[in-house]
């Protein structure tokens, strides 16, 4: 029985006190955006496009609230020029990336991005971790919060696709 | 005779009490710096797009003080989906006002798609904005839409197309940051160590 990671990673967030949630929806996420928008203490905020989630977290910091990113591999491509702002300013940023593109990829057209997520993100000076099994998600988690919030710095846990588990399109759709 | 951008800015920040302040890159960070430097400004040198979704953020944050976006409407062009996304959230304590000279005035005067008629107060209305209007001529009623009509709130005031001398903020961003941050939330600004947060290590 693989451990309920969407969970665990909610309960890492709550006990944190992150207030804000700000996605763009993913397969992978539905269930731990299902938590975050069931808890009363936080905001769910869809976004139209993820650069939009780092003016969200950056205007909540200056006034003084922790948020989380939600988003897929391929909204880490949107995002480069606006990390820009999250470095020179030493935003505290948490992002939490589903990843498509690798093991078990249906859709050729993920695979760019999904190969270079990590890539990119560093290269704009984000602290990457990579979850490569459920067990290790909310572990991962806990220690990008505290890069974020304590140290002040940008962090993102990739979620593999084999955590996430989606096989097809037919059970993509079914979920 | 069109407005005049520092002195509409000028009119709206006046005796601005506990309003909190995002301006978007260029002509509208120079505009809110000529009206007077605060710590509780947060003028943006880049992340071209995002100033009306950092208001977004910081009214989410702070319910009990009004938030003013004060930015240019190629900045609002680019991040045109965060209208949707405001719309969806309803903050009542937010308003968005585009300073609208109808040109890229930082990279030479090109036109951009509101002086071809892009009308940015109906996008805003369509998107949900309690009030959203464009304002040619008398500035009376922006005030008030910025200091106490409940919102989301919208306004485009058309400006004329001048190229002012420039009145730069601090371009530190982790000062910019630091002192909004310490004028608004006082010490609780400090950022928590891990004992306050995270009592064990798992």
């Amino acid at each position: 029985m693989q451990p309920d990671w969407p969970a665990h990673v909610h309960r890492e967030l709550a006990a944190a006190g992150v207030r804000i949630v700000g996605y763009v929806p993913d397969a992978g996420h539905k269930r731990l955006i299902e938590l975050c928008q069931a808890d009363r203490s936080m905001r769910a905020v869809v976004l139209t496009t993820e650069e939009e989630g780092i003016g969200l977290a950056a205007g909540a910091w200056l006034g003084g609230e922790k948020t989380v990113l939600l988003m897929q591999s391929s909204g880490v491509g949107n995002l480069v020029n606006v990390l820009g702002m999250v470095q020179v300013c030493r935003f505290p940023l948490l992002m939490l990336v589903t990843m498509r593109g690798e093991q078990g990829e249906f859709n050729p057209w993920q695979v760019p991005m999904g190969q270079t997520t990590a890539r990119v993100l560093e290269a704009m000076g984000v602290a990457v971790r990579q979850a490569g099994e459920p067990e290790t998600v909310a572990a991962h988690v806990h220690t990008a919060l505290r890069l974020a919030f304590e140290a002040q710095g940008a962090a993102a846990v990739l979620i593999a696709q084999r955590v996430i588990g989606i096989k097809s399109f037919q059970e993509q759709s079914a979920q | 005779m069109r407005q005049r951008r520092r002195e509409v800015v000028k009119e709206l920040l006046r005796e601005r009490g506990e309003l909190l302040v995002i301006a978007g890159l260029g002509s509208t960070a120079w505009d809110i710096t000529a009206a007077g430097d605060s710590p509780l400004s947060f003028p943006l040198w880049g992340a071209m797009g995002q100033a009306a979704m950092m208001g977004l953020g910081l009214a989410a944050a702070q319910p009990e003080r009004r938030v003013l976006v004060i930015t240019g409407d190629g900045e609002m062009l680019m991040g045109i989906g965060s209208l949707a996304t405001i719309g969806v959230q309803q903050p009542a304590n937010l308003t968005v006002v585009v300073i609208d000279n109808e040109r890229y005035g930082e990279t030479g005067m090109q036109r951009t798609h509101t002086a071809e008629g892009v009308d940015l107060a109906r996008i805003a209305a369509a998107c949900k904005f309690k009030h959203a209007v464009t304002i040619t001529a008398e500035l009376g009623p922006l005030r008030e839409l910025v200091y106490r009509t409940p919102g989301p709130n919208f306004a485009a005031v058309k400006v004329a197309d001048e190229k002012l001398p420039l009145v730069l903020p601090p371009h530190d961003g982790v000062l910019l940051k630091a002192r909004f941050r310490r004028a608004l939330l006082g010490p609780k600004a400090e950022p928590e160590t891990s004992a306050d947060v995270l009592p064990e290590e798992r």
